[in-house]
């Protein structure tokens, strides 16, 4: 996104009350001798009033100045963070980054070569801007800025990424149980290294169908409520051989043949899983009966890679409410302290208002709700029901309403998700300000109904049903392992719990029924059931993937 | 706050190049079929050239459980402008409105294409994927302009830069421990000698052996010394990288474009022409690093001509082929000696030839030309009968059917088809 430069008039008059620049460029570096850099120091006690810096175009050291101020204002709003580690890259480069989701190494695999194409298809024709920065969950936090930003940009997506991002990373409390963020880019580099070599012995094709597999299963490759154990690269490696052949024992075990002693009649219906199990690729790795230990540990890959993303998955919208909530309030900040002009405010706030514009539902602009304008909206509603709260904010939210608005927005930011900070937080005013309302599709009857508005009778309809909509397991089908069946033909039964009659989208749950089946081994069940009835069954056994692949070799014959 | 600025522009940027080149492996199909009506619309102008590709999404999708459409859903919306509670709307055709399945909002563009463009080099693999040049026996010209250094182990003089540090301590290792042995097996058996004189307890011989201790300590010390001063690093220790200078074989090619001028040879009839040399200009360039073009064009007499004269100029008058060939065949004997140059020949024309004038053709192809050829290309551009020197022409076909082609182009779609069949890779 090419971004007009800031008006250079305004930075040519400012110049000459300023005084020399250099002062400010050598301050920063001050404040850190300091005991304790508490309560604005910068502004008072200095005596000449001048910017960071000038100009839009960025410098090395313009940046570092622009850091250690935001990094001072953070401080003061109590942002705790991971070091930080900004990393200069080009618009080709952002896009390689952009295009491997956002891992900073990746394995190889033809879909994030897809992301690449499309991303680079939409950047060349301008539908769409790169985005400015992009920001690891990792120790120390990296976070990519792109050189062809202007100054304001920079410090712009400093704030965001750097302390915006970076201190939610570190204090929510999803990310602290379920990402180790000093773990994750050696663990991906060893993956990265391990499917490599997979390529080399056993083929490009083979690893690539196997991994296929993997990607298709990987929504269901999370464990939602145990805390998985800690990853770390070195770990990894060591117990991976010892690994590759423990687990090969367990499961020849699982599928012993020889004959024991008689089981009891109760014991044989004894069901395994013995309880359903909902982290399908965590299923495989430890027992499917056909696979080869190196493609265990791939499951293994793609089941941790997973893992590290969903917390992200599920804070999407406080997570850019945070940041955008942060860059607002540390740049106006900044700005309060005369420590950047007008021209750069100005630049800024359309940057900002870019970023959390909200088109309506019946433009054809509309993309779903926007949760960057959601997250913000709703932080900053936080602090004003904190500091001047009205009667409905007293009724509504009884519990924040004339707190401490800091104290209130870290307990906020450490202990939700999306869905239940929304069901928590999402105010009346929120709710009005968006104008949002609730539609009723029921497939039954002919019309569509509005279930809700924005007034006093829909906005505990509307908060519930926001979070839902939030709510990673209301967007996903529910779907778990139920049963094998180990003295049989070793089928996979999954069972598929229907919730008002909303069926799974057939074409794709055919396909991925596929992929499991090639991981299992074996015939694959599905059922949808709801309230007890099997609404729905979709088998996929040997036979139906040989009919499949005769059918596409006869119609390449006649192609 | 710890933090640090690093510039990573100069990095390597292509870091998705391998999972670019695997998108495109994995759907070569779709590629080559959207390339190949690709060319069919190009002008001639900019056959070199990337091409945007689409792809049904359908087909490039990734599945994964979702939910469809159907059943009871509820999805919140912002922006409301009349609705009240309790209004019912007609359910919108076709989709949008509630997808309910968190991917409504997937990519904004619906079922669309995906779109993406191929770079010109990609573009030119996939046109020419499973082309060949038949007759590949590459005449190999070691013309020694161009070398390419290669490493070759290691040797005893060279430039500091290419000194190798471990191979030379390993040298050096290795002298130490040879130039060190025999001093080291005296060492270790003085030192057994003392240890047993140490040991012994015998109170008469305790003099005696004090001074052989002495002598012995003397003796250890001085082996001691011719140790140390083996040199740690010597002279002759150092390796350097050796690199040979490797002569490339550079192979040459010359292409001879024919071309009937005649009055009969219309501006699109030559266009097409064009283009199908075009065509295999591009092709030869993918395969021999140098190639040179010869063009010759001709009515009742050949000339050669430059690029710009072969194609736009305009003669008028009767046609006799014989005399390109027969200019072809004194341009070779020229400068193109055959055991020094891979050869190829296209000719172009609409068919027209004096009567008698096509056994003349076939006999100095046949005798003069065939022989020295890769291979001779001919196309005849027209829509209407064949004439005599199609039927010449045929018979060679049948003779030589390894080195001599021929296909009719009727008009510009047939231009690639006819190429492709041309140049199709022949299983043997």
């Amino acid at each position: 996104m090419s971004k007009p430069k800031a008006p250079s008039g305004t930075s040519n008059s400012e110049e000459e009350y300023l005084g020399a620049p250099n002062n400010q460029e050598d301050n920063p570096e001050k404040t850190p001798e300091k005991p304790t850099p508490t309560v604005k120091p910068r502004a008072s006690s200095q005596k000449h009033k001048g910017f960071i810096a000038e100009g839009s175009e960025w410098t090395f050291e313009n940046l570092e100045a622009y850091e250690s101020e935001i990094a001072r204002v953070a401080e003061n709003y109590q942002l705790d963070t991971y070091p930080n580690q900004i990393e200069i890259i080009s618009a080709e480069q952002m896009m390689d980054a952009y295009s491997s989701t956002g891992m900073p190494v990746g394995y190889h695999h033809w879909s994030f070569g897809k992301q690449f194409l499309s991303t680079e298809q939409n950047y060349r024709r301008g539908h769409m801007g790169l985005a400015y920065e992009l920001v690891i969950n990792s120790n120390p936090c990296i976070a990519y800025l792109m050189e062809e930003n202007t100054l304001t940009m920079q410090a712009l997506v400093i704030a965001h990424a750097c302390f915006g991002h970076n201190s939610f990373f570190k204090g929510n409390y999803l990310f602290k149980t379920w990402t180790d963020a000093s773990a994750i880019v050696n663990y991906l580099l060893f993956a990265k290294r391990y499917i490599a070599d997979c390529e080399q012995r056993y083929g490009v094709e083979v690893v690539e169908g196997l991994l296929d597999s993997c990607h298709a299963l990987m929504n269901y490759g999370v464990d939602r409520y145990r805390r998985p154990s800690p990853i770390s690269a070195e770990k990894e490696q060591l117990r991976q051989a010892e690994r590759e052949e423990y687990l090969q024992r367990q499961v020849n075990d699982l599928w012993r043949t020889i004959p024991k002693k008689e089981k009891s009649a109760e014991e044989s219906v004894r069901r395994f899983p013995a309880e359903p199990q909902e982290n399908f690729l965590y299923f495989i790795e430890k027992n499917a009966p056909l696979l080869e230990p190196w493609e265990r540990e791939v499951v293994r890959i793609v089941r941790k890679v997973a893992q590290y993303f969903y917390p992200q998955r599920q804070t999407k919208v406080m997570n850019e409410g945070w940041a955008t909530f942060w860059h607002y309030t540390i740049l106006n900040t900044l700005y309060d302290e005369k420590l950047v002009s007008d021209g750069f405010m100005f630049e800024f706030l359309q940057s900002h208002t870019n970023v959390i514009f909200q088109p309506d539902f019946d433009t054809p602009y509309y993309n779903g709700i926007n949760p960057y304008t959601l997250g913000f909206k709703m932080f900053s509603d936080i602090r004003r029901v904190c500091e001047n709260p009205t009667e409905e904010d007293r009724q509504f939210l009884p519990d924040i309403a004339g707190t401490n608005w800091l104290d209130t927005l870290h307990q906020a930011m450490q202990s939700y998700k999306d869905e239940s900070f929304i069901l928590q937080f999402l105010s009346p005013q929120v709710i009005r300000d968006l104008k949002l309302f609730c539609i009723l599709d029921d497939d039954k009857k002919s019309e569509i109904e509005i279930s809700a508005i924005h007034d006093e009778h829909g906005y505990n309809f509307i908060r519930e049903q926001l979070a839902h909509q939030h709510n990673l397991s209301a967007q996903e089908p529910n779907i778990q392992i139920y049963s094998v069946d180990l003295r049989g033909n070793r089928s996979l039964t999954l069972h598929h719990k229907q919730r008002d009659r909303i069926p799974l989208d057939q074409d794709d749950a055919k396909e991925v029924m596929k992929h499991l089946h090639r991981l299992w081994g074996f015939d694959v069940h599905l059922k949808s059931i709801q309230d007890g009835n099997t609404t729905a069954e979709l088998v996929c056994t040997e036979d139906t993937l040989k009919q499949e692949v005769s059918d596409a070799v006869e119609s390449d014959l006649y192609d | 706050m710890a933090f640090m600025i690093i510039d990573r522009r100069l990095n390597g940027k292509h870091k998705s190049a391998v999972n670019r080149q695997r998108f495109l492996r994995r759907y070569r199909s779709h590629i080559k079929e959207a390339v190949s009506d690709a060319i069919k619309k190009r002008s001639i102008t900019d056959i070199e050239r990337g091409e945007g590709i689409s792809i049904p999404r359908k087909d490039v999708s990734e599945p994964t459980f979702r939910h469809g459409r159907g059943g009871r859903q509820q999805q919140i919306f912002p922006g409301n402008k009349e609705f009240v509670t309790g209004d019912k709307i007609k359910r919108p055709s076709g989709g949008g409105g509630s997808g309910g399945s968190g991917d409504a909002s997937d990519s904004g563009e619906g079922e669309d294409d995906f779109v993406f463009e191929l770079t010109q080099d990609e573009f030119l693999d996939f046109m020419f994927a499973d082309l060949e040049l038949p007759n590949l026996v590459k005449k190999q010209l070691m013309k020694t302009d161009s070398y390419k250094l290669i490493k070759g182990g290691y040797t005893n003089e060279g430039i500091p830069a290419r000194l190798n540090i471990l191979q030379s301590l390993r040298s050096a290792n290795a002298r130490r421990i040879a130039l060190g042995g025999a001093t080291r097996k005296k060492i270790r058996e003085a030192e057994q000698k003392l240890e047993e004189l140490q040991a012994d307890t015998d109170v008469d011989a305790k003099e005696k052996n004090s001074t052989r201790i002495e002598k012995l300590n003397e003796e250890l010390e001085r082996l001691h010394r011719r140790i140390k001063h083996i040199p740690f690093l010597d002279d002759f220790d150092l390796k350097y990288n050796n690199v040979i200078a490797h002569p490339t074989p550079s192979t040459s090619a010359v292409m001879f474009c024919l071309m009937d001028v005649s009055g009969s040879m219309t501006q699109d009839i030559k266009d097409m022409a064009k283009r199908f040399f075009i065509l295999l200009y591009l092709f030869l360039k993918r395969n021999y690093q140098k190639i040179e073009v010869v063009f010759v064009r001709h009515h009742t007499s050949a000339t050669e001509v430059d690029e710009e004269e072969f194609f736009y100029s305009r003669e008028t008058g009767g046609t006799i082929v014989s005399s390109a060939l027969k200019l072809m065949h004194e341009v070779i004997a020229d400068r193109y000696p055959a055991n020094d140059w891979n050869i190829y020949a296209a000719q172009a024309s609409d068919g027209d030839n004096w009567a008698d004038d096509s056994p003349l053709c076939r006999d100095i192809l046949v005798n003069k030309i065939l022989p020295k050829v890769q291979y001779f290309t001919y196309v005849e551009i027209t829509p209407r009968d064949h004439q005599a020197l199609w039927y010449a022409y045929e018979d060679i076909a049948q003779g030589f059917s390894d080195r001599f082609a021929m296909q009719q182009i009727v008009d510009a779609d047939d231009i690639y088809p006819v190429f492709h069949d041309l140049f199709e890779r022949k299983t043997s």
